[in-house]
């Protein structure tokens, strides 16, 4: 089986990737210590972070979900030497170590939760992996309830774990999400898009009314407002922002301030 | 009854720590090395040459989180949560490391001018509890007018009496 050789990586950001496709390293150096062609402005050669999508093969990346190519130049502080990453879209969550996602108890084992994530198994919560928790404290959580944390450990051959506080000991926001509010589900790419540095869609809802809103890398968010209307409203503009361009956007919510 | 000569002790035995602390170091080096070469004939190993692993420069990952450089999850808007607003600034701030505008004017429950009269009030108040007995009675003087002993009476339920808060 003869292997398609592969494509500089640099000539695909932006296009549609497909499975499969081999993605070429500019300067990645041969064994013997040679190094190919370097391009004009290439930074020194720090650890590249190969985001997901992709995958190391050999002297380059291999693609292994459909999407765009991403690209962010080296020099950012996060990671030295340029992140490459595919831009895909799906519904269904796979847990991700140190993802902040929604959960909602399932059950309560002894001193463990089981939490529904929407992942293929149920993560798994300790009593003890909240702020302030001790053996007679013991947080006041039931079968329903809805709790933002992050995975400790999650991978595919271990049932994932989650814990509400961080390396420091402190919850940052995390742990049971109180009262009220309204729960529901979108595609992971619109949680990604919301969580963007600059999300237009954000800032246009919080000149509307003062709320509350939790999102969860597994698709869900959760809005709380003053009153039940408001709260749908919301709910209703996250839907369907997915779908609409910035001026049908701009339009419904002119409406809304107008009523 | 202990005689000189050291009757014969099993190798296991010589090999118990309590038994090597009278030895010198070289005997107990000695010892050491007969016990790795003990160890290492019965482990197996493969006969490889070794194999030099190669330096990768690709670091793979499978969040989100570094790539995009997603801001934190939970966000509250227009005062509706103070304490989440005050961590999305905490927060954000830490991953951008830049400064964002802060906007200092929030909903506040009660106004600063209704705290400075609450405070006024409440001043007097607690600082007349903290007065020596003489000094009550001679601001109930200057308040009320000499009554004699009945203005003793009323002053002390003046006292007694709650102070409701103007709210």
């Amino acid at each position: 089986m003869a292997a398609e050789s592969g494509v500089a990586a640099e000539a695909c950001v932006g296009q549609v990737v497909l499975p499969g496709d081999l993605l070429l390293l500019p300067c990645y150096p041969d064994e013997d210590g040679e190094r190919l062609r370097l391009g004009a402005g290439t930074a020194p050669r720090g650890r590249l972070l190969c985001g997901p999508g992709l995958r190391r093969c050999g002297a380059g990346l291999m693609v292994i979900k459909c999407g765009l190519l991403r690209h962010r130049p080296a020099g950012s502080g996060g990671a030295a030497g340029g992140v490459y990453w595919v831009d895909s879209q799906q519904k269904r969550y796979v847990p991700v170590k140190g993802d902040h996602v929604i959960g909602i108890v399932t059950a309560k084992a002894g001193d463990v939760f089981k939490l529904d994530v929407g992942g293929s198994e149920q993560a798994s919560l300790s009593y003890l992996a909240f702020e302030g928790a001790t053996k007679r404290n013991r947080p006041n959580v039931q079968v329903g309830d809805l709790i933002y944390g992050q995975f400790l450990v999650a991978n595919k051959d271990m049932e994932p774990e989650m814990v509400c506080i961080d390396s420091s000991g402190r919850s940052t926001g995390m742990g049971i999400i109180g009262q009220d509010g309204f729960l529901f589900k979108v595609s992971l790419g619109l949680i990604r898009k919301l969580l963007a540095p600059k999300c237009e869609i954000i800032q246009e809802l919080s000149q509307l009314y003062p709320f509350e809103l939790v999102l969860g890398m597994n698709g869900r968010i959760w809005v709380k407002a003053k009153t039940v209307q408001q709260t749908l409203i919301i709910v209703n503009i996250l839907e369907a922002c997915e779908y609409m361009t910035a001026e049908q956007r701009k339009q419904a919510l002119a409406k809304l301030s107008g009523n | 009854m202990a005689a000189e000569v050291k009757t014969k002790l099993s190798k296991n035995l010589l090999r118990m720590k309590f038994m090597q602390r009278g030895l010198d170091s070289q005997t107990k080096k000695q010892l050491e090395e007969e016990e790795k070469k003990i160890i290492s004939e019965e482990h197996w190993y493969l006969d490889l040459p070794d194999l030099k692993e190669k330096e990768s420069y690709i670091i793979e990952e499978r969040s989100f989180m570094p790539c995009e450089d997603l801001l934190y999850g939970r966000m509250s808007f227009k005062g509706f949560n103070p304490e989440i607003e005050k961590l999305m600034i905490q927060m954000n701030s830490k991953c951008k490391e830049k400064e964002i505008e802060v906007d200092d004017k929030m909903e506040a429950d009660v106004s600063d001018e209704e705290m400075a009269r609450r405070y006024e009030t409440l001043v007097g108040t607690i600082g007349k509890k903290f007065m020596r007995k003489r000094d009550q009675r001679v601001l109930q003087d200057e308040d009320g007018g000499e009554d004699g002993s009945s203005n003793i009476r009323p002053s002390k339920k003046a006292k007694k009496k709650f102070l409701k808060p103007q709210d």
